[in-house]
C-alpha cells in the first residue's frame, strides 16, 4: 500500500510534466464550456428586464465615488436616529416601572418578610438594580436598532458598503474582504473575528482579527446610543436633540472605520509587511426584505440574546457593585477608595474614577459599563454624602441625565470620552477567547487586547489635554 | 425507526410506506436533535444562494441568514425527519470550487470528500445558474448522490428568467428541485428527492465534464489505474487523479499520510457500481437500518 502510493505520487508528477502547466486553467475552461452548454439547454429569457435596471441604477448611486461615502453616512445616521427618538420614550416608562414601583414593591417585600439589610440590599440594590438598568436602558434602543439594521442587511445594502471600502481597504495593505467582516464586527466582535476566516491570507487575516473590535458591537452601540442622548443631545434645541444625538454616534461609528484603515495600513507596513492581496466581491441582488419576519427574528435572536447575555452579567456585577460599596474599610467603602485612586488618572483621560472602575468591573461584557456607571455613581456619591453628615433620599427612577451629571460631575466632555473610549478599549472577554481560538498565538491575542486599550488612552489624554487648554472644560 | 413520536407528522397515513413510494411522508422538523439519523446530507453552493434559508426550512432552526456572500463560516448541523427515516443536515459554507483556496472553502470541500455524506444538495442560483453549475459539477466529479436545488426561482421570474428542470436534471443526471426557499416553496418537493437520492430510488447518472484533450485523458487513466491498486475502494479515483495531475498539496498529503484510504467505503466502489437502487442502497455507508424498499 505504502510503496504504491508512493509509486502513485512518483507517476503524477512525471505525467504532470508531460501534460503541461496549465492544467487548471484548461481544466476550468472545460468545466465552464460544460455549464455553459448545460445552462443554455435548460434556461429560457423573455421578458422585460426592468428590475434589472432597477439594480444597475442602484448600485450605480449607492456604490459611485461621489455618492458611495455620503449615503452610506446618511443611512447610517437615519438608523440612528429613529432608534433614539423612537427609544426616549419606552425607555423613561421602563425605567419608571423597573427601577420605581417594582424596586418599592420588592423592598416593601422585603420589610414585610423583615429580611435583614444586608440581603434585601445585595439582592435588590445590587442584583435586582443592576439587571432593571440594563433592561430598561438597552431594550428599547435594542428592539428598535437590531431590526433596521438587519433590514439594511436583508435588502443588500450592507454588502455595498463594503465595496465601497474595499479601495480604501487595498490602499491600507489588508484584504478587501477584511470589509465584510469588518461589517459583521459591527454586530458583534466574535462573530466578527470568526468571519476573518474568508481571508485566505494569514497576513490579512491577522489584520482584520486585530482591527475587528474597532467596530461598534452590538454591546456598545447601546453604551454610545445613551451617552449621545444625555450629553450630546442636551447642548442642541429640544427639536434637533435626537437627530444631534444620531449625528455623534454616527460620526464615531465612522471614526471607528477610520480607526480600522490606519490601524490595518500602520500594520501592514510594520509587524504584519506585504502585498495586498486581490479578490472577487460579489454584490447580492437587492431582494425586498420581508419585514414582519426580519422583526421577529431580529427581537427573538438578536435583541433577546444579547439582553440575556447583559442580564447574565449585570447580575453579577450589580452584586459585585453592592459588595464594593458596602463594605467599609475605614472611614470608606472599597469602591469610594478604588475610585479616589483612579481618579487621578481619569481626571487625565478626561473621565473619572468612577468610570475606570466600572470599566473594570464590564470586562466580560460591554453592555453593562453604564449600569455600572450608574449604580457606582449613586452609591459613592450617596457614601460620600452621608459622610458628610447629609442623608438624602434618592429617587431611585431618577433621569440618567441627573444622575450623572447632578451626582457625578459629568461634563460635555467626560460624555465625548466615554463615547472614545468606549469605542477604543479592549475587547471583551468572548472576543479575546474568540482570537485565541483562532490564532493560537499568545502574541496576537496580546496585540489584538491591548493595542486599542492604548490608543484609546492616547486619544483620550489628547482629546481631555486640547479641550481644557484651548475651551476651558 | 420512528420511536420518536412527533406530534407534527401524520404517520397515520404513511403507515409503514416507504418513501420511494408514498409521496405524502410529511416532513417533521427536529431541529439540533441529530442522534439516530439514518443519512447525512450536505448542503453546498455558491455563497449567497440560499444555503441557510434551505436548512432553516428543512429543520426548523435559525442558523442566520444573511444576503451577502460569506456569511456562513463554519458548518451548523441540524435533523429533520421525512417519511420514516431520519436525516441530519449538514450546513455548509458557501463556495465557488471545490479546489480549496481559503478555510471556508477547504471545510465545504473536505466534508463531502472526506465525511462522504449520503445525500450531496448543491444549491443553485437560478439567476446566476450557468455560474453556479460550475461547483455543481465539480461536486458530481467527487460524488453521485447529489440533487440540484435550483432556488430563487421566484427572483429569477421577475428577472425573465425560467428554468427546465426536466431538461437540467436529463443533463445533469441528478433530480433537480426548482425552490424559492424563502416562500418555503420546494421545500416538500426537495425532502423527496433527497430521500430517492439515498434509498437509492433514483436512477443516477451524475455527469462528469469531458476532457477532450487526448494526452490528458490518457494521463487521468494511467493514474486512475494505479489509484485504484492503492487504494481499491476509494469511490471518485477520477477526480483524485485529475487534483494530483494539478499538484493539489492537500491531496499529496492525503496520500501520502493515508487518509485518502479511510474514504473509502466498505464495499464496492461507486464508480464500477450499476445505479441500481439495491446496489447503491448496498454501498451507502452501513448506517443504522439502510434497507432497500420492496
Amino acid at each position: 500500500m505504502a510503496t504504491n502510493a508512493s509509486e502513485l505520487i512518483k507517476s503524477a508528477s512525471k505525467l504532470r510534466g508531460e501534460i503541461g502547466g496549465d492544467l487548471h486553467d484548461r481544466l476550468t475552461a472545460a468545466i465552464y464550456a460544460e455549464a455553459t452548454t448545460i445552462a443554455d439547454s435548460s434556461i429560457e429569457r423573455g421578458g422585460v428586464q426592468s428590475r434589472v435596471r432597477f439594480d444597475t441604477v442602484l448600485d450605480r448611486l449607492l456604490t459611485s465615488r461621489l455618492f458611495g461615502f455620503p449615503v452610506m453616512i446618511l443611512m447610517l445616521t437615519v438608523v440612528l436616529w429613529l432608534t433614539i427618538a423612537g427609544a426616549n420614550v419606552p425607555s423613561a416608562m421602563l425605567g419608571d416601572f423597573l427601577r420605581g414601583a417594582v424596586y418599592d414593591w420588592l423592598h416593601a417585600g422585603a420589610r414585610a418578610l423583615s429580611a435583614p439589610w444586608w440581603l434585601s440590599g445585595f439582592l435588590i440594590d445590587g442584583v435586582y438594580l443592576a439587571t432593571a438598568w440594563v433592561i430598561s436602558v438597552m431594550l428599547p434602543p435594542m428592539a428598535i436598532f437590531f431590526p433596521l439594521w438587519t433590514l439594511l442587511e436583508d435588502f443588500g445594502y450592507l454588502p455595498r458598503v463594503a465595496f465601497n471600502l474595499d479601495r480604501l481597504f487595498k490602499r491600507a495593505g489588508a484584504h478587501g474582504k477584511q470589509a465584510l467582516t469588518m461589517m459583521m464586527g459591527f454586530g458583534c466582535n466574535a462573530a466578527g473575528v470568526v468571519s476573518t476566516r474568508i481571508i485566505d491570507s494569514p497576513r490579512e487575516r491577522l489584520i482584520a482579527i486585530i482591527t475587528n473590535n474597532f467596530s461598534i458591537c452590538n454591546g456598545r452601540w447601546g453604551t454610545m446610543i445613551l451617552i449621545s442622548t444625555i450629553f450630546i443631545a442636551a447642548l442642541a434645541p429640544p427639536a434637533f436633540a435626537s437627530l444631534i444625538a444620531a449625528t455623534s454616534v454616527a460620526a464615531v461609528a465612522v471614526l471607528g472605520i477610520i480607526f480600522t484603515l490606519l490601524v490595518s495600513a500602520l500594520l501592514s507596513r510594520t509587524m504584519l509587511r506585504g502585498e495586498a492581496s486581490s479578490f472577487s466581491l460579489e454584490l447580492p441582488p437587492y431582494r425586498p426584505p420581508r419585514v414582519w419576519q426580519t422583526i421577529y427574528t431580529s427581537l427573538i435572536d438578536r435583541t433577546f440574546i444579547v439582553l440575556k447575555r447583559a442580564i447574565y452579567m449585570a447580575a453579577p456585577a450589580g452584586a459585585a457593585v453592592w459588595l464594593i460599596s458596602n463594605i467599609y474599610i475605614g472611614d470608606a467603602s472599597i469602591a469610594v477608595h478604588v475610585i479616589n485612586l483612579l481618579e487621578p488618572v481619569g481626571w487625565l483621560l478626561g473621565l473619572n474614577g468612577v468610570i475606570l472602575l466600572a470599566y473594570v468591573l464590564a470586562i466580560p461584557a460591554n453592555e453593562i459599563v453604564v449600569p455600572t456607571v450608574l449604580m457606582l455613581t449613586l452609591n459613592a456619591a450617596r457614601s460620600t454624602l452621608a459622610q458628610n453628615g447629609v442623608m438624602i433620599e434618592f429617587d431611585e427612577a431618577a433621569q440618567t441625565t441627573q444622575v450623572l451629571t447632578g451626582l457625578g460631575g459629568w461634563t460635555i466632555l467626560t460624555g465625548l470620552n466615554l463615547m472614545l473610549f468606549s469605542l477604543l478599549h479592549n475587547p471583551c472577554s468572548t472576543t479575546i477567547w474568540t482570537i485565541w481560538k483562532e490564532t493560537k498565538s499568545v502574541k496576537w491575542t496580546t496585540v489584538a487586547t491591548l493595542l486599542p486599550v492604548v490608543i484609546g488612552i492616547l486619544v483620550c489624554l489628547t482629546t481631555a489635554t486640547v479641550a481644557r487648554l484651548f475651551f476651558n472644560l | 425507526m420512528s420511536d420518536l413520536a412527533n406530534p407534527t407528522t401524520n404517520d397515520k397515513e404513511c403507515g409503514g410506506c416507504a418513501s420511494s413510494v408514498c409521496h405524502t411522508g410529511n416532513l417533521a422538523r427536529l431541529g439540533i436533535d441529530t442522534t439516530g439519523s439514518d443519512y447525512v446530507v450536505a448542503l453546498a453552493g455558491n455563497p449567497n444562494t440560499g444555503k441557510s434559508t434551505i436548512f432553516n426550512q428543512l429543520t426548523g432552526l435559525r442558523q442566520h441568514v444573511g444576503n451577502w456572500a460569506g456569511k456562513t463560516v463554519a458548518r451548523a448541523e441540524g435533523a429533520y425527519r421525512y417519511g420514516e427515516h431520519r436525516y441530519k443536515v449538514v450546513d455548509l459554507p458557501g463556495t465557488y470550487s471545490m479546489l480549496s483556496t481559503s478555510v471556508d472553502e477547504e471545510i465545504a470541500r473536505d466534508f463531502i470528500l472526506f465525511a462522504r455524506p449520503d445525500v450531496t444538495v448543491v444549491v443553485l442560483d437560478a439567476n446566476r445558474l450557468e455560474r453556479n453549475l460550475h461547483l455543481a459539477l465539480q461536486v458530481t466529479e467527487i460524488t453521485d448522490r447529489v440533487v440540484l436545488a435550483v432556488n430563487l426561482i421566484d427572483e429569477a421570474k421577475r428577472h425573465g428568467v425560467t428554468v427546465d428542470e426536466r431538461a437540467l436534471a436529463r443533463e445533469m443526471g441528478v433530480p433537480v428541485v426548482l425552490m424559492a426557499a424563502r416562500t418555503g416553496q420546494g421545500v416538500q418537493q426537495l425532502s423527496q428527492a433527497i430521500a430517492d437520492v439515498a434509498s437509492g430510488s433514483y436512477p443516477l447518472r451524475a455527469r462528469r465534464a469531458a476532457y477532450a484533450d487526448a494526452q490528458l485523458q490518457s494521463a487521468v487513466e494511467v493514474l486512475v489505474g494505479q489509484i485504484n491498486r492503492a487504494f481499491p475502494r476509494l469511490p471518485n479515483a477520477r477526480w483524485v487523479a485529475l487534483r494530483l495531475l494539478e499538484d493539489d498539496a492537500s491531496i499529496i498529503r492525503a496520500i501520502e499520510d493515508g487518509t485518502l484510504g479511510e474514504i473509502a467505503p466498505a464495499e464496492t466502489p461507486i464508480d464500477a457500481a450499476p445505479s441500481s437502487p439495491s446496489t447503491l442502497v448496498q454501498i451507502s455507508r452501513g448506517q443504522a437500518s439502510v434497507s432497500p424498499s420492496v
